[in-house]
């Protein structure tokens, strides 16, 4: 088993969404998550981040206020997620509700301690 | 654990009721982007740590928290509720006075002014409608737009504008004026009549029965008769005709999803608890003097739910309801509702002449169950081609696949055409019904 982080990446969408479609939305997610940890996949189902921040670091201005850049690069959060390889991952990865409504997930492996 | 499944939908009518109030009406638009990032931040939150004990008080903390943000930020830049002036000016009144606004009796206080305000003189009927499902039930202008089968850009405009209407208002309605409650609550009663007609009966394309809209309605007409302020024995008698109806919508369609007559249902599918809600609030619309529309048609349905089998129906008492009816209401829907009564009291020959001389029945020439009685009617007196012209008539008229499945089927108890007579050449059943009942 190997580890894979999913950034959850702008779900560009949710601030149309209507109250009806919203509950949709979190209960769609509610029920992929409830899905994978009952496949033993869930190593940990991360937390949400806030949208807005600040950006530290660049030539010209040192620190920034968020939002940054476009929307759909935003992260709204991350799990940690166990699969036998990338491939696996990504094709748990798929299921993601967020897909649905213009979301990206971007599956990282973690990197192992012994190479 | 699943929340109510139209938990957000209600929080957000909710929520934006008393931001509004706390903001003032011609604060509208940030009130519902207010309501909207709430909903933003429950969602995010939410679907990594799961539902909070309580969401709606989650919601409402939330939304609280925002408001006051802004009410800090912006207390002198911009202007709200003029009666929150004052208190405004202080961190010591204004924590205080934003949390009043969020009590349980505060919260069903702002829907009322608000629905009291969606009922504006100046906004058209039926608009009124779509915006107490915009505003109060949380319905998206898409969804609002699907559930009066509007094209949703149409919609747009016409919510557009009453918002307009709406924040060009001083303030919101004042229920503390007994004068003015009472001179608009015969329109409010009538749109949540109406919402709940449109999820009864509407002419949906794809459902003939959309239960949702009739919860709604009865959600908010509940609203009303729980308020001291609002609750009069009109409100009482909708409140009880909206429950007799909604105890036997579960009987309106079949397991097959087809329409069935109210004498063919399934009456062990009728709701009972509703049904004595029902007659509770009937009782309670007794005390005053004054008899409604409501009052009658309540007394209708509860006749029509005591019977146990349809032929135990109280017809005369039905009928006698329907005279009344047609007194202080009087419409060609009713006189023909009456004339089936009367066709199931003394024979399908009495309906005939009863329907022959409904005054102005030209204006049912588009409602299908006029052309359906007659030809139930003329079925029963095995009159079987005059049935199928009338049956015919009524299916060019359907409005939805239920309607028109229906409506083919008693085309085909019809059975085949006679020899004798050559479909084609008929006239056409309007023309023809006043000759054979002058």
């Amino acid at each position: 088993m190997s580890e894979f982080v999913f950034l959850y990446r702008g779900e560009t969408d949710i601030k149309k969404l209507s109250p009806q479609e919203a509950q949709q939305s979190m209960q769609q997610w509610m029920a992929w998550f409830k899905e994978l940890e009952k496949k033993g996949k869930l190593k940990s189902i991360g937390q949400p981040l806030e949208r807005a921040g600040k950006v530290v670091g660049g030539k010209a201005k040192p620190v920034t206020d968020g939002p940054y850049a476009e929307t759909k690069d935003i992260i709204g959060g991350y799990s940690l997620i166990e699969a036998r390889n990338l491939d696996e991952a990504a094709e748990l990865a798929a299921g993601c509700p967020g897909i649905q409504r213009g979301g990206l997930v971007e599956v990282r492996p973690v990197m192992p301690l012994n190479m | 654990m699943d929340p109510a499944e139209h938990l957000f939908r209600q929080e957000a009518g909710r929520l934006v009721a008393i931001l509004t109030r706390l903001f003032g009406v011609h604060n509208l638009a940030l009130a519902e982007d207010v309501v909207q990032d709430a909903f933003c931040r429950a969602l995010e939150s939410w679907k990594f740590h799961g539902l909070p004990k309580n969401p709606s008080a989650w919601l409402m903390t939330t939304a609280k928290n925002r408001a006051l943000e802004i009410l800090r930020r912006e207390g002198t830049a911009r202007k709200f509720a003029p009666e929150l002036g004052r208190l405004l000016e202080s961190e010591w009144t204004l924590a205080p006075a934003v949390e009043e606004h969020f009590e349980p009796a505060a919260i069903q206080d702002g829907q009322l002014r608000m629905m009291f305000s969606c009922i504006h003189p100046g906004i058209p009927e039926e608009t009124q409608l779509a915006l107490i499902l915009h505003l109060l039930c949380g319905f998206s202008v898409e969804e609002t737009a699907a559930a009066f089968l509007k094209k949703a850009a149409a919609m747009e405009k016409r919510i557009g504008r009453a918002k307009k209407t709406l924040a060009g208002s001083r303030r919101l309605f004042n229920l503390a004026g007994a004068g003015d409650v009472a001179e608009r609550l015969p329109a409010v009663l009538r749109a949540l009549y109406l919402l709940f007609n449109e999820g009864y009966h509407g002419a949906s394309a794809e459902s003939p029965v959309r239960g949702e809209l009739c919860a709604e309605a009865r959600r908010l007409v509940s609203l009303l008769v729980d308020n001291p302020q609002t609750t009069t024995p009109a409100a009482h008698a909708l409140t009880a005709l909206l429950c007799f109806l909604a105890a036997r919508l579960p009987g309106r369609l079949d397991a097959a999803g087809n329409l069935t007559l109210l004498v063919d249902q399934d009456r062990s599918s009728w709701d009972r608890a509703l049904i004595a809600e029902g007659r509770r609030q009937l009782g309670l619309s007794a005390a005053g003097s004054e008899v409604t529309a409501y009052h009658l048609e309540a007394a209708i349905a509860d006749l029509h739910a005591r019977a146990a089998r349809p032929e135990d129906t109280d017809w005369s008492g039905i009928i006698a309801l329907y005279d009344m009816l047609m007194k202080i209401q009087p419409s060609p829907v009713v006189a023909l509702n009456r004339a089936v009564a009367l066709a199931q009291r003394d024979g399908p020959g009495r309906g005939l002449e009863a329907i022959a001389l409904i005054t102005d029945r030209e204006r049912l020439a588009r409602y299908p169950f006029y052309f359906a009685a007659m030809g139930e009617f003329e079925l029963r007196l095995a009159r079987r081609d005059e049935a199928r012209e009338h049956f015919q008539a009524a299916l060019t008229l359907a409005r939805n696949p239920v309607e028109r499945r229906f409506l083919e089927g008693r085309v085909r108890e019809c059975g085949d055409v006679s020899p004798r007579r050559c479909p084609k050449s008929q006239p056409t059943v309007r023309s023809r019904a006043p000759r054979t009942f002058p």
